[in-house]
């Protein structure tokens, strides 16, 4: 049966006293009607896929319109020679939320997660764990079945695109997954994951999809950034004991809600935002020009 | 139903999920339903797809799945070129379809042999796809099943005839549609599957009497 609740996989741990990340795996291998090893394979090829899409990154890449690429380089250059106001493990949050949001731009292999605008939040908080040995590659992939269960939640609940929900839903989305994650990653209960979730889902409540000239360039590339660290601070303040008042099924409920009344102009169509500023304009209409 | 790897995937050459991977699907699901190598293709644009179109890559990634490539393909990007070594020609233009999703194409596929076919499909989202038309026939599958497309006359027990075969064959039938084209009196039907079907399933459903042709979409399985 699907996962429908985070209270649902919260009780399933509970009673079958298992971690969170194994009530989503068993609930694929029942729905998929797969083995527990083949369930695996398939995430460890995710997750290489998504360590791939980090390497590869490369500085002189340009997206169509040319307003996207290099950022990634700057910001792992600034960490490494610079004096940076974050440590080492944010600076390559940061650095590695650009690489992956700009190789997306730039037509190059990614994984949706959970989808290709915010393709970079969960790289972004798991790689420089695992580079770093402070993360082995099973811990890593049971983070991932904890973010996609609370992904799967959200679509069911709510909705995991733009164009639906606007760019809460997406980046908003992505950071409660990287959030779940990590909190599972570090040992957290599967209450403090919940927190953690709802926390973060709750401080990018609102956020409007308005890309420049429609494309998955500006502002989608630093969201990408917003979602990794919204998502670090979320899991620090839930290992901390921190809760979130509101309970995260409702939160969740509520992002539907909102993105649901959410304007049209704000879901994807760059009607609206920063599509719509002269900026914006200037990017679309020389961009309509040079395509005749 | 979403499963969890379609929240932590595709794995998919971006920047986007509806307008890049799943305009791949789209192409290769035409591919797949011509049944042959297409050599000529006429793409039509609606909405979204017609109005950005180009900035996600659309175009490369139609010509992509055209030329049976996979949403994760690294030559996504150079579509164009390899469609022109591989000699296949194609033209785009922008279509206003009435009651479309703003995701949708209308592709017109051409083989060697002269073989014909139209299907319209939209991009719903997250690189999924669901075709809404075969040849003016309205349909609606969306590749994430094993789908087996039988055209056949409108008689009796056709369908029982089908069934009964993928039954012997140990399939079975996740979903089942019937669609009539008014035109010629023919019958579309499109069955979803759990399992794979093997060639002489197919090979036993082709022969039966009334049916025309027969049409098999395998599930992508990374
Ligand atoms: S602004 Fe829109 S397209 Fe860009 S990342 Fe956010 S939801 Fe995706």
């Amino acid at each position: 049966m699907a996962l429908d609740s985070m209270r649902e996989i919260c009780e399933k741990a509970e009673q079958g006293q298992k971690p969170f990340w194994r009530v989503v795996l068993e609930t694929d291998i029942e729905e998929r009607e797969v083995t527990e090893e083949a369930s695996m394979e398939k995430m460890r090829f995710t997750w290489k896929a998504m360590l791939e899409s980090v390497e590869n990154y490369r500085e002189d890449r340009r997206s169509v319109s040319g307003l996207v690429g290099g950022d990634g380089q700057k910001m792992r250059d600034y960490a490494k020679n610079g004096t940076p106001l974050c440590g080492e493990y944010l600076r390559e949050v940061i650095a590695t939320a650009l690489c992956v949001g700009e190789s997306n731009a730039c037509m190059c292999k990614i994984v949706a997660a959970p989808t290709a605008g915010a393709c970079g939040v969960i790289p972004a908080v798991l790689v420089p764990l695992y580079k770093s040995g402070n993360a082995g590659e099973e811990e890593i992939l049971q983070a991932l079945y904890a973010a996609s269960g609370i992904g799967a939640v959200i679509a069911y609940r709510a909705c995991i695109a733009g164009a639906a929900g606007g760019c809460q839903a997406e980046i908003g989305a992505a950071s409660a997954m990287a959030a779940g994650a990590l909190t599972a990653l570090h040992g957290g209960t599967p209450e403090q994951i919940s927190h953690a979730v709802a926390m973060a889902l709750k401080n990018l409540m609102g956020l409007v999809c308005d890309p420049i000239a429609g494309l998955v360039e500006v502002p989608c590339v630093k969201r990408n950034v917003i979602g990794a660290v919204n998502a670090v601070s979320c899991a620090d303040m839930a290992l901390a004991g921190i809760t979130s008042r509101v309970p995260v099924d409702q939160v969740i409920d509520c992002m539907g809600e909102v993105g649901r009344r959410m304007p049209v102009e704000f879901r994807e169509t760059a009607l609206g935002g920063l599509a719509t500023t002269p900026f914006g304009k200037s990017v679309k209409e020389q961009l309509e020009s040079k395509n005749g | 139903m979403l499963d969890i790897f379609d929240i932590l995937g595709p794995v998919m050459v971006g920047p986007s999920s509806s307008h890049t991977a799943g305009a791949v699907r789209i192409g290769s699901m035409a591919r797949t339903l011509l049944g042959s190598t297409p050599v000529e293709a006429d793409i039509g644009l609606h909405g979204s797809f017609a109005e950005t179109g180009q900035g996600h890559g659309t175009d490369r990634a139609l010509v992509a799945g055209l030329l049976g490539m996979r949403p994760d393909d690294m030559h996504i990007p150079r579509s164009f070129e390899i469609a022109e070594e591989r000699g296949l020609r194609f033209s785009f233009r922008k279509l206003q379809l009435r009651d479309a999703h703003p995701n949708t194409a209308v592709l017109t596929v051409k083989d060697a042999e002269g073989k014909e076919l139209v299907v319209q499909a939209a991009s719903l989202g997250g690189g999924r796809i669901r075709v809404d038309k075969i040849n003016g026939v309205d349909v609606n599958f969306t590749g994430a099943y094993n789908t087996l497309i039988v055209r056949h006359k409108d008689v009796a027990g056709e369908l029982s005839r089908i069934t009964n075969e993928l039954a012997v064959g140990g399939v079975n039938i996740a979903n089942m549609s019937v669609f009539r084209d008014r035109r010629g009196g023919d019958v579309l039907t499109v069955i979803e599957t759990d399992q794979k079907l093997k060639p002489d399933v197919r090979e036993r459903i082709r022969i039966i009497y009334a049916v025309n042709d027969v049409t098999y979409y395998e599930k992508e399985d990374a």
